[in-house]
């Protein structure tokens, strides 16, 4: 064990001396591994941000929320089962209260009904069009981890009495307000004025899915006096059609299913649903769309990964072939080395060690390349996902050690099992 | 030298061969470079193996070393059969039993001396400072006691062959095998190097020569004549009239 580890060290002094001794060979080699590294690390990070703004985009839903939809949260082959079914109502979120309020150790604590409809909003001179307009109670605030910049979200009287008052997301308040406070100040949404008590902050949007940045939220009530046309089919005159779902926050979020259990008996009692019959309404919750997402996102990864992966590869390659150059150079020493007493074992490590730290260099170049690069392009494009993890600096590390060992086995072995006379004669 | 050679009492048996071959095979032929060779090398021997090329010289000189194994025939070393040990075996032999002395002196070219010389205490696994301690000393035995970080191309031919020799005699090793040691060298630098191997004879080192020179063999106090594979002569000393003979 010993000899082991003075012969390790004895390899990495020769590695460290055949490196400065080889300058322009190595650093060109040690290039492939570079470029190598570089790319798998940057691939690396872009996954990593792709996942984590998919999951600030998810967070959003919260993943202690259940939502009562009319269409269920995933791609579904027979829609026309779907599109007949009843519009949810906002009322039901009063009734789901109350049953809540009724059920001893219920997992759930409060029904938020929500309407939305695109909007445009308008200030001055200065409009936004299609704009998020969602209408809620002042509960909304224990739904989701919405928080604001200034101001604050409306209460519980000017919910009740709908009150015209509205929260702002960050790019509209951007958007309309570029050089004032927008707080205080009267925006006009749909011909109406409504003043403006809250904006809420920045929350960076990712691939379009949702974000409160470009959002505005208001009293139900007044939302649905001012914009909801209230027949039956919910669709106005002018073909925009309010959307409504009630979402209920759940107790504990490790009984989820519990939770949705009961909220679907709840359901069932509101549509006066007999036991045969098939539920008309879906409940939803994030980790239903994360399951959609995630093949996706696991798609890209992989492929994204292999791709970069053959740079690595040819990397690899340079290694495999200068540590072939290196042992052929080098035969007349191995058999110096041999003689004097070096096992197999020895050359071996002693080569393994070289093609190592080889690509470690290579590796730690590369990721400090990538590291800056990273930086760069968070300076340059803030809402780019970048995302550069200490796992990744490890996993990076890890990945050219082993490429140094396998490219630089082969090499190895045949030096290993050189024949010394032969070798001592090479010339 | 003076003509007045000391002979020490020999020891024990080192070397025990007895009627070893060895056959290669080159393309089509098989050549036959050891047919029989049987000999005994005593601790504290100076011997010289002469002959010229193709005689089985070196072939002889790698079986001795443990660089190669017979075809056939018995090989003891210090009483351990040799023959059939595997590679690893033989080299842990090899790092412990011999001191090899090469002509062309292989030192790794970018190690300083001292480094060069640790090199078969690091293969014995023996810890740093003791390492550093007996290579020193060993250098310090063969007068380069101030050459110690000096790479090898800082050095004169031979100095270099100096720091081979401390190499070869750091882990004190039960022979020293030197194949053609002065092959490299202007001839008083030679003989500079056959003085020490001299003194080295005298300290109690066993050494074998191999050499086709007979200046160089004329220093051992027994002389092996191989020729065609076989030994043809194996006397005590160096007779240069039979040498002479021998030659024609």
């Amino acid at each position: 064990m010993k000899r082991f580890l003075y012969e390790l060290e004895e390899s990495w002094k020769i590695a460290a001396a055949q490196m400065r001794s080889n300058m322009t060979r190595s650093t060109l080699t040690a290039l492939g591994v570079i470029i190598g590294i570089v790319a798998v690390t940057l691939m690396g990070t872009a996954i990593g941000g792709i996942s984590v703004g998919f999951d600030k985009s998810m967070s959003v839903l919260g993943d202690d929320v259940l939502y009562v939809t009319q269409w269920p949260w995933k791609p579904v082959d027979d829609w026309w089962n779907y599109r007949d079914r009843k519009k949810i109502q906002t009322e039901y979120a009063e009734t789901i209260n109350r049953m809540i309020a009724a059920t001893p150790n219920s997992n759930l604590i409060v029904a938020v009904p929500t309407s939305s409809l695109m909007r445009s909003i308008k200030f001055g001179g200065n409009a936004v069009d299609n704009v998020f307009t969602l209408g809620t109670t002042s509960d909304f605030t224990l739904t989701s981890t919405i928080d604001c910049k200034e101001g604050r979200f409306f209460n519980e009287i000017e919910s009740r009495e709908g009150a015209q008052v509205v929260v702002i997301g960050y790019d509209v308040a951007d958007a309309l307000f570029p050089s004032e406070s927008p707080i205080g100040k009267s925006v006009l949404i749909n011909g109406q004025l409504f003043k403006v008590i809250g904006v809420n902050s920045r929350q960076g949007t990712f691939l379009g899915l949702f974000s409160w940045d470009s959002m505005v939220a208001l009293p139900l009530t007044a939302f649905n006096k001012y914009f909801s046309s209230k027949s039956a089919s919910d669709v106005r005159p002018d073909g925009a059609s309010v959307e409504s779902d009630v979402r209920v926050k759940v107790k504990d979020k490790t009984k989820l299913p519990e939770a949705k259990d009961e909220l679907t008996g709840i359901m069932r009692r509101v549509r006066g649903l007999s036991p045969e019959k098939k539920e008309d309404f879906s409940i939803n919750e994030q980790q239903a769309f994360k399951s959609t997402l995630d093949p996706v996102k696991n798609t890209i990864a992989v492929a994204g990964l292999f791709i970069t992966g053959l740079s690595l590869f040819v990397g690899a390659i340079g290694i495999m072939n200068i540590t072939f150059v290196s042992v052929k150079e080098r035969t007349k020493e191995i058999g110096t080395r041999k003689a004097l007493g070096a096992r197999r074992r020895t050359i071996l490590l002693q080569f393994l060690i070289e093609s190592t730290a080889l690509c470690l260099l290579g590796g730690f170049i590369g990721l400090v390349i990538a590291y800056l690069m990273c930086v760069g392009l968070g300076k340059a494009f803030p809402s780019f996902p970048i995302q550069f993890s200490f796992g990744l600096v490890i996993a990076s590390m890890i990945v050219s050690i082993l490429t140094g060992l396998v490219s630089g086995f082969a090499p190895a072995w045949s030096a290993s099992r050189l024949d010394p006379v032969a070798a001592l004669r090479y010339e | 030298m003076d003509g007045q050679q000391s002979v020490r009492p020999v020891g024990p048996i080192v070397i025990d061969i007895e009627n070893i071959t060895k056959d290669y095979v080159m393309g089509e032929e098989i050549v036959r470079a050891l047919r029989g060779v049987t000999v005994q090398i005593r601790r504290n021997e100076y011997l010289a193996i002469m002959g010229p090329s193709g005689s089985g010289k070196s072939t002889l000189m790698n079986m001795l070393g443990c660089l190669d194994t017979p075809t056939s025939g018995r090989y003891e070393f210090n009483g351990r059969n040799v023959a059939d040990m595997d590679d690893d075996e033989l080299a842990a032999i090899r790092n412990r039993e011999i001191g090899f002395v090469f002509q062309t002196f292989n030192l790794l070219p970018r190690a300083t001396s001292l480094r060069n010389v640790e090199l078969p205490l690091i293969y014995a696994g023996i810890d740093p400072d003791t390492r550093e301690e007996r290579a020193t000393q060993a250098l310090v035995d063969v007068g380069l006691g101030d050459r110690i970080h000096h790479k090898p191309n800082e050095l004169s031919g031979g100095q270099r062959q100096r720091v081979a020799i401390a190499r070869a005699l750091v882990n004190d090793p039960s022979i020293i095998l030197a194949d053609e040691p002065t092959g490299n060298l202007d001839s008083k630098t030679g003989d500079e190097i056959m003085m020490l191997l001299e003194d080295l004879y005298r300290r109690g080192n066993t050494i074998i020569l191999v050499t086709h020179e007979r200046d160089i063999a004329t220093h051992a106090r027994r002389t092996i004549h191989l020729r065609d594979g076989l030994i043809e002569m194996d006397h005590a000393g160096f007779i240069p009239e039979l040498d002479a003979v021998i030659a024609n």
